[in-house]
């Protein structure tokens, strides 16, 4: 395997005595999709917030293409490729999915510290927001305020919203939470036309969609990582089944 | 935009129907001069949600910058106007610097201590009147010229800046900036998680903001001939709030129609009754209640 994009070493964050990121390392390596799975308040989302930049952990590194980020804010690690989505629907609801996206690309390409020219008549953004919104399905939906979209398509959105960032590597907070069978479905379908494109760290409960798109999957509980393999092996796993598959037959 | 520009219009053609006299011209002077100071509040509340309980320091700041040079006879335009605004500015992005790094409640609280501190410091001036305030020797000058002294050009001079700052406003809103500003007030966290930290574009809006209204504060001065430390009380903060509420959040233009709402209801009501404030506060109440989206939200609907 090649160096990975983003190595995550002896992390470490405590909420009083409770201890919710526990020495977690583990690696993602380009154009890999690498999902973290476990059971409710494993510290999934806790972990996010570290790598995206709202959390700041105690102990440990997180190297980004080679640099440490551990330091930095959400907006200069995302300035660096690393896009995030919500697990709870972040969209700006009184700004159209164009406009949603085309925020996105104006973070990238040039100066934002332009006050004449209009915005919204910008060719160059509008068409690489137009980009990503057809990649995620939602180019008819463009000109729609993202505040009356259904719920799915909000999911879409987050998805064209990252994309606009042109990541090298997606944090995808339970990007299927919310949604029914079929949109599960059609998101499934947009994430699997990623695979490769870009490097994925997925988070995600939908074990059924975990399973077909993981590369590898890393396993968190009590916020330890008790395994990381690929799905033939996590499955067949002993200690994993007992943790989290085998709560899951049961419920 | 409609709405502003029927008023813009109907200002442009007061002085021709019947409102040229001197104390309408007063009147509407200041109807235009408390909108524009209005419009750049706007860009604060309504565009970057920074709710300032302290805009009236930059218009007071602006006008006693113009006390200040007429002290030493400087009075014209060409070196009043940029001084002004400069300093208003000056003095926005140095409260601002700190006041944009607390938010809701305490932005508010903070804005309205630095706009006290300006108020006291006004108060303190005795060499330019103090609490009594100081009558100026005369209107600027424009490059030597002494054309403001008449009523018309005055009048026309306010409701081209207006003008200006209207558009002006208007196109940094939908710029690149005004996007990102605009986007910062919707949902801050999806702002900085596509890279961008909002503090630089809101402290820059701060800046803009306050030179603005100090720019509506130097024609403030020039239309009474006269400033007092009244002119950056809290109150008056309170009234441009007031106004661009009234005027509705939902469009720039409310800042307009806001500030001509308010000043003219006042007015009115100043004439009916010696008790005007016990009919205007109720007024007001009830403007927030029912007027769900202010004047511009009745205007859509209508």
């Amino acid at each position: 395997m090649a160096e990975a994009l983003l190595e995550v070493a002896g992390l470490r964050k405590r909420f009083g005595g409770l201890a919710v990121t526990d020495d977690v390392s583990f690696d993602v390596a380009a154009g890999e999709i690498h999902a973290v799975i476990g059971p409710n308040g494993a510290g999934k989302t806790t972990l996010i917030h570290q790598l995206s930049g709202t959390l700041r952990p105690e102990a440990g590194s997180i190297r980004f293409g080679g640099r440490e980020v551990v330091g930095m804010g959400m907006a200069r690690r995302a300035r660096l490729g690393l896009a995030r989505s919500f697990q709870i629907t972040s969209v700006l609801p009184g700004f159209s999915a164009l406009e949603n996206a085309a925020l996105a690309v104006q973070a990238r390409c040039g100066s934002s510290f332009r006050f004449l020219r209009m915005a919204a008549a910008e060719r160059g953004l509008n068409d690489e927001a137009m980009a990503a919104l057809e990649q995620v399905g939602l180019g008819a939906r463009a000109g729609v305020m993202a505040g009356r979209l259904s719920h799915g398509e909000k999911r879409q959105l987050e998805l064209a919203i990252a994309l606009a960032m042109r990541p090298r590597l997606l944090l995808l907070d339970e990007p299927l939470a919310g949604a029914g069978p079929e949109e599960t479905e059609r998101l499934v379908g947009i994430l699997r036309g990623l695979r490769g494109q870009y490097a994925i760290l997925l988070v995600e409960h939908d074990m059924q969609a975990v399973f077909a798109l993981a590369d590898r999957i890393s396993v968190l509980v009590y916020g330890r990582v008790i395994a990381t393999d690929v799905p033939a092996v996590i499955r067949a796993n002993a200690e994993v089944r007992a943790a989290y598959l085998g709560e899951d037959e049961a419920a | 935009m409609r709405a502003a520009l029927v008023v813009l219009a109907a200002l442009a053609a007061a002085p021709f129907l019947g409102f040229g006299e001197g104390y309408s011209l007063t009147l509407l002077a200041r109807v235009m001069i408390l909108a524009m100071a209005a419009v750049s509040l706007w860009l604060l509340v309504g565009g970057a949600g920074l709710v300032s309980l302290g805009h009236a320091a930059m218009l007071g700041i602006g006008a006693y910058a113009v006390v200040v040079l007429d002290d030493v006879r400087i009075t014209d335009a060409a070196v009043v106007v940029p001084v002004a605004m400069g300093a208003a500015g000056l003095f926005a992005l140095v409260t601002g610097a700190v006041a944009i790094r607390t938010s809701g409640v305490h932005f508010i609280m903070i804005t309205l201590a630095f706009g006290q501190m300006a108020f006291f410091t006004a108060s303190s001036l005795a060499a330019y009147g103090g609490d009594d305030g100081y009558t100026l020797y005369g209107r600027m000058t424009v490059l030597g010229h002494r054309w403001l002294e008449d009523r018309l050009v005055f009048h026309y001079l306010c409701l081209g800046l207006l003008a200006l700052a209207l558009l002006g406003t208007q196109m940094v809103l939908g710029s690149r900036f005004g996007r990102v500003l605009r986007a910062a007030r919707e949902n801050e966290l999806r702002v900085e998680a596509v890279g961008f930290s909002p503090y630089p574009y809101r402290l820059v809006a701060y800046a803009v903001a306050g030179a603005v209204a100090g720019l509506a504060g130097v024609l403030l001065a020039n239309a009474t001939e006269f400033v007092a430390p009244s002119y950056l009380a809290w109150q008056r903060s309170g009234d441009l709030l007031f106004m661009v509420i009234l005027g509705g959040l939902g469009s720039l233009q409310g800042a307009v129609l806001g500030a001509v709402g308010f000043v003219l209801l006042e007015e009115w009501l100043g004439h009916l009754t010696e008790h005007w404030r016990l009919i205007f506060g109720p007024l007001l109440v009830l403007s927030v209640l029912f007027l769900k989206g202010g004047l511009v939200g009745v205007l859509r609907r209508g």
